[in-house]
């Protein structure tokens, strides 16, 4: 009965080690224009634009917070998808401008 | 091979199977995952309050705690952790703590396709925008508005399901919608009543405007209706939002109508006036019923005006001053508030 248990555990911990790994730094959120300009260049035509999505979206409720690690940033752009109803390539360019 | 086509054998081959994809998946969309770390985040603040005279002290802690799993899931929940120290009265000196814990929301909701979300659990009550939106301490400037309970089923927290989502998105507009249906507990962590109700709005992203209407049934007894309408703008060029909301309800109707406005357009949003936020308020009730103390609505036509200058402080911090003036024929009284709300974000475990 332990193995299998013992074998999720090790997976889930494995799944973790490349987490642990990522450096957090923290994310400007506002000053990642100029790299989403650059970016949205590069993007196909059906992709939402990142910064205009911020724009439009991000200061509707509350403040646009003024920074967090990246390590969050999916988990932000996930709670903020169902909290404020966003389409899915909303939540994929925020994801996007956030961590370019 | 027959020992393989073993269920002995097969299960835990397949086990490491999996552990293994787990892992070479996790590898090569590690970024990805380490994207969605939980999180901890909310407001902490002091309060006081002087309403007719006697003043209140607040202590206050929200935090909200948020764990993905997989792509899918999300769980999510916020706590209120409260002490208010008031005068005694009765001619009494000194004061009285109370200490008060309780559960705003405690959801796990699942992207089950790009249009639709399945919510399950203990979750906001969706109607009009003040309850899902309004009520964390680092945003919500303004007490809860008189007309809070229409709707909200008064506790502002169902028990059950909801379908919640994006119905179509474009440039030009994005249209969204909530149903749920609340069994209704007595749990004291739990409290709802059995309700169902919803909501649709439409967000124009170039005007800055959103429009959406709400609906709410009480299952119990009474089996009443609630409908709201609410309106919030913007504009893109100036730093104001004009919010507003309408309900009507089974025992009153009501509205409420706000404007802010940073003064971030001079010598921008961090310069000393630039920091400077003005909000005012006006709401008034419409009593339709005899008063009743359980519905939590003024119990006469009541009229009442907020004003709150909010100052921004570097690093998440914002102090507020508020004078209000509340007019009914139940009397006239005065309500000054003050407050240092500080917000808090961070991943719930050390990364390197
Ligand atoms: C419909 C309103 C609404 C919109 C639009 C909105 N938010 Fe939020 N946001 C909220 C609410 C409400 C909370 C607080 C949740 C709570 O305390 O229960 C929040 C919380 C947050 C937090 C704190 C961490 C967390 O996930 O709770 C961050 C960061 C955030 N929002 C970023 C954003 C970004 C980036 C956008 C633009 C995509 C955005 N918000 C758009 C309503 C909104």
């Amino acid at each position: 009965m332990m193995k299998p248990l013992k074998i999720i555990y090790s997976a889930l911990l494995l799944a973790a080690a490349p987490m642990l790994s990522q450096t957090a730094t923290t994310v400007p959120t506002q000053s990642n224009s100029a790299t989403a300009q650059v970016k949205n260049n590069i993007v196909t035509a059906h992709e939402r634009d990142g910064q205009q999505v911020f724009d439009q979206n991000c200061s509707r409720c509350h403040n646009t917070p003024q920074g967090f690690s990246p390590r969050i940033a999916g988990t932000v752009a996930r709670h903020m998808r169902v909290r404020a109803n966003l389409s899915k390539e909303d939540e994929q360019a925020i994801l996007r401008f956030l961590n370019p | 091979m027959q020992c393989f086509s073993n269920s002995k054998y097969v299960k835990p081959l397949r086990r490491i199977g999996t552990a293994l994809s787990v892992f070479w998946i996790s590898f090569f969309v590690g970024p990805l995952i380490a994207q969605t770390t939980p999180l901890i985040s909310g407001g902490a603040g002091f309060l006081t309050s002087t309403t007719a005279g006697a003043t209140t002290y607040q202590p206050i802690a929200v935090p909200v705690l948020e764990a993905p799993i997989g792509q899918h899931l999300l769980i999510e929940s916020r706590g209120n952790l409260v002490e208010t120290v008031s005068p005694s009265g009765g001619g009494q000196g000194g004061y009285n703590h109370s200490l008060f814990l309780s559960l705003a929301y405690l959801q796990a909701d699942y992207i089950a396709t790009p249009h639709l979300t399945v919510v399950g659990g203990y979750f906001l009550t969706p109607f009009g925008t003040y309850n899902e939106r309004l009520t964390p301490i680092w945003i919500g400037n303004l007490d809860a508005p008189l007309i809070f309970s229409i709707g909200t089923m008064v506790s502002g927290a169902g028990t059950g399901g909801m379908l919640r989502g994006n119905a179509f998105s474009s440039d030009k507009i994005s249209l969204s919608y909530a149903a749920y249906f609340s069994a209704g507990s007595t749990n004291k962590e739990f409290t709802s009543t059995r309700s169902a109700g919803g909501q649709m709005y439409a967000y124009f992203p170039e005007k800055r405007l959103e429009v959406g209407a709400s609906y709410g049934r009480l299952l119990d007894g009474k089996q009443t209706n609630s409908v709201g309408g609410h309106v919030w703008w913007e504009p893109a060029k100036v730093p104001l939002k004009v919010r507003s909301e309408y309900a009507h309800g089974a025992h009153s109707q009501g509205y409420w109508v706000e404007t802010d406005y940073r003064l971030s357009q001079i010598h921008g949003a961090e310069s000393f006036f630039g920091r400077l936020e003005p909000i005012f308020r006006i709401q008034q009730t419409f009593r339709e019923s005899a008063p009743d103390r359980t519905d939590f609505l003024p119990s006469a036509n009541t009229q009442r005006t907020d004003f709150q200058l909010a100052y921004h402080l570097p690093h998440e911090v914002r102090v507020n001053a508020t004078y209000a003036r509340q007019f009914s024929s139940t009397g006239n009284f005065n309500i000054w508030e003050t407050s240092v709300v500080y917000r808090f974000l961070f991943p719930a475990w050390k990364g390197k």
